[in-house]
């Protein structure tokens, strides 16, 4: 299913660089699922464009890992409908690599024929995918221990021969379920690299993350969902202008007539040297008026910048101060920043 | 760039991993030799047992006797040992006493250690075999013969005689191909008990090692399903091989043979064939049913809880067609035939008493009907159920916060 350039900008996208309609990865509409009663996933809609890396941000429990189950097709919707690189899940499956939340692979395997199992499950020939197994383990330098078993390995080792294992097949849509998790520092870092050289490539990136600063750094496009809703869906720019940007001005003087051009929420902090800063969202008649008015009422402008909110900033406001708790409650974000 | 793979296709991936991994697994060398080590004990035992049975049951006749008539005697023995086929005793010769006396038969098996079974005295014309009650009873026959032919009052040898083998009498032959049955029945009950149990730790397992999510994303679930059935089907016939060939060696070199059971009415081969047939349905619709129950599970714990009624009406349908066996033709049998999971043990048991060779191919037409009703059933269940317990669910519950308006 290929969708309108008009319906694709209406809902906050913008059009491919040379104008054309942008061909989709993913299109879904109105996934529902419950369980037991419970209603894990409300009527989520998703347009992922090829090529692009999207981030599906929200805290534990929001429904990332149901949704993303549901795009590849390992569970079905109650309701709405999805479209995997113009087809069925089921009928695309070949074309997609897939690395669960949970991760797992056989213990008693040596690591390349952990990779060429994957890579047979999705259609490659057994020795085809060895021999592209042991290639894919030198690439990314652990070439020594191809032959060793999962369980002879690290789990960040294990966790990296899995994540290999989702591209032995050189798939055109790779989806990581919180692919972060799990790594140090360094091997985050790879990993970034990675999902960058795959977008280049033209291979569509989507990740789930509880840890906005991996969005913010790697994401084309984010979706944020919180309690199985998507407020929002779209690219990172969109989202940080959902909330309006933050002026910060510093003043020589504390008071006059020209504090009458502030917002009335503008928060005011007095130093001891005199001066003054304020603290306010950008208005939205812009900043030429604001600036008249300083001027003409001789505030004294020592400096004034407009500070872009942060996606973090953006997540709040568009999910809730509930949801971003729920998604600071876990360590491994501080460790990510 | 990779193709898309067919259901079988997929299934095949599953079942070649699966049957390696399996096979090669210690647990599995365990499992395959674990059974042989009493069946040799046993073997061994019985041998040796049979051994001092032979060698109790072979004693010593000894001949108190005049050299003269000794040597007759013996003579005589040798000649008819070959029509005799073992009912001639070994012989041994008395040596005179001094002064030329021969012993008194009781002096000689008093002091004989227990080797001598009996004494031969007298004459060949008057002949009196000493010994124990059972023994000489038992002797009498051919020290009579022995003695005759050593008076030359009888033939010198007995004409050969030649053999036509017939069928037993109706009454034995059914009461042997009953008991065919009932071996086959409780053999194929056993393997697939012992497999079926097999493929579910298999795939409790897999769930452990948390790799089902990666199978579940890359290729259908009933293919999951069903490379995993075939998998075990494939180790239960390695293991048949290896126990089959196992039994059949020892049993040949025991002087065994599939003739000590009365053949069954369509003859050994077919209903070997028709064995395999019927276990691999018996396996796989009891597979599905233990494969369904361990994807509820997630743990070991959990899936003996599970298992457990399914094990005793395993029992109860082993039971029902061992019972309904005796009476082929009946209300009780038919309906054997039919229930699905009762109908390769009763159809097994009519292959041993009935030649009908047509019954088969509609039962295992059947069979195939119900395997592939409840493994579709069965992968549906799986799907829907084995996903249920990811990371997803459990979440969802503890923290589901609303989202506000931006």
């Amino acid at each position: 299913m290929k969708m309108e350039l008009g319906q694709w900008q209406a809902a906050g996208n913008v059009a491919a660089p040379d104008g054309h309609e942008p061909v989709l990865a993913i299109v879904a509409r109105g996934l529902v699922k419950r369980f037991d009663g419970f209603t894990a996933v409300d009527g989520v809609d998703l347009t992922v464009p090829e090529g692009a890396i999207y981030g599906v941000l929200g805290p534990n429990g929001a429904g990332k890992t149901t949704t993303l189950r549901m795009l590849l097709g390992i569970i079905d919707p109650d309701a709405g409908y999805r479209r995997i690189l113009g087809g069925e899940p089921r009928e695309v499956s070949h074309l997609i690599g897939y690395l669960p939340e949970e991760r797992g692979l056989y213990p008693a395997m040596k690591a390349y024929e952990a990779i060429a199992f994957v890579g047979a499950l999705r259609g490659l020939p057994l020795a085809e995918g060895r021999r592209r197994g042991k290639e894919l383990l030198e690439e990314y330098g652990l070439g020594y221990a191809m032959d060793r078993q999962i369980r002879q390995l690290s789990k960040g080792m294990a966790q990296q021969v899995q994540i290999l294992s989702t591209l032995v097949h050189e798939p055109r849509l790779v989806i990581f379920d919180e692919p972060f998790s799990g790594l140090d520092a360094l091997n985050q870092g790879k990993l970034e690299r990675m999902m960058r050289g795959l977008a280049e490539r033209g291979t569509t990136v989507i990740f789930s993350t509880h840890v906005i600063a991996h969005a913010e750094r790697l994401c084309d496009q984010v979706a944020i969902i919180a309690g199985g809703r998507v407020p929002f869906a779209g690219p990172v720019d969109v989202a940080r202008d959902r909330i309006r940007p933050q002026v910060r001005l510093e003043t020589r003087a504390a008071d006059g007539a020209w504090r009458a051009a502030l917002p009335a929420d503008a928060r005011h902090d007095r130093r001891q040297d005199g001066t003054s800063f304020f603290y306010f969202p950008l208005p939205p008649t812009g900043i030429e008026p604001l600036l008249r008015a300083l001027i003409e009422g001789e505030a004294g402008i020592l400096s004034l910048s407009i500070e872009r909110a942060g996606l973090h900033d953006a997540f709040v406001a568009i999910a809730g101060e509930v949801a971003a708790r729920a998604l600071e409650e876990n360590p491994e974000q501080e460790q990510a920043r | 760039m990779s193709g898309r793979l067919s259901t079988f296709a997929a299934a095949m991936v599953v079942a070649r991993r699966d049957f390696g991994a399996i096979l090669f697994s210690r647990s599995f060398i365990f499992f395959l030799i674990g059974p042989l080590f009493p069946l040799l004990v046993g073997t061994m035992a019985s041998g040796v047992g049979q051994q001092v049975e032979a060698n109790a049951g072979r004693a010593t006749l000894a001949l108190a006797m005049s050299p003269a008539d000794a040597a007759a005697i013996r003579s005589s023995a040798h000649r008819l040992e070959p029509q005799l086929n073992g009912m001639v005793p070994e012989l041994i010769v008395v040596p005179p006493m001094a002064g030329g006396r021969l012993p008194a038969p009781a002096h000689v098996l008093a002091h004989s250690d227990g080797a001598i079974g009996a004494v031969l005295s007298g004459t060949p014309a008057h002949p009196v075999l000493t010994g124990p009650e059972g023994l000489i009873e038992a002797w009498q026959g051919p020290v009579g013969l022995i003695a005759a032919d050593t008076l030359r009052a009888a033939p010198t040898g007995f004409p050969p005689v030649t053999l036509t083998a017939t069928k037993a009498a109706p009454v034995g032959d059914r009461i042997g191909r009953l008991r065919t049955a009932q071996a086959g029945q409780t053999l194929l009950f056993l393997l697939t008990m012992l497999l079926a149990g097999m493929v579910l730790s298999n795939l409790v397992e897999e769930k452990a090692n948390k790799i089902i999510e990666i199978l579940a994303a890359a290729i259908p679930m009933d293919a999951v399903f069903l490379g995993k059935l075939f998998a075990m089907l494939a180790v239960s016939f390695v293991g048949i091989a290896v126990w089959g060939a196992t039994i059949g060696s020892v049993l040949l070199i025991g002087g065994h043979s599939l003739a000590d059971f009365s053949a069954p009415a369509v003859g050994w081969p077919t209903f070997i064939a028709l064995g395999v047939l019927y276990f691999a349905m018996a396996y796989l619709l009891l597979g599905s049913v233990f494969l369904t129950i361990g994807s509820m599970a997630a743990t070991v714990r959990e899936v003996q809880t599970l298992s457990m009624p399914v094990t005793m009406l395993q029992l109860l349908v082993f039971f029902f067609s061992s019972y309904t066996m005796s009476t082929p033709g009946s209300a009780l049998e038919q309906a054997a035939v039919i229930i699905p999971f009762s109908s390769p043990f009763a159809m097994l048991a009519r292959a041993a008493q009935s030649p009908d060779l047509a019954q088969h191919l509609a039962a295992l037409g059947w069979q195939a009907v119900w395997v592939i009703l409840f493994v579709r059933f069965g992968a549906q269940l799986f799907r829907r159920r084995v996903m249920k317990s990811g990371p997803a669910t459990r979440r969802s519950k503890r923290a589901n916060p609303q989202p506000q308006p931006a």
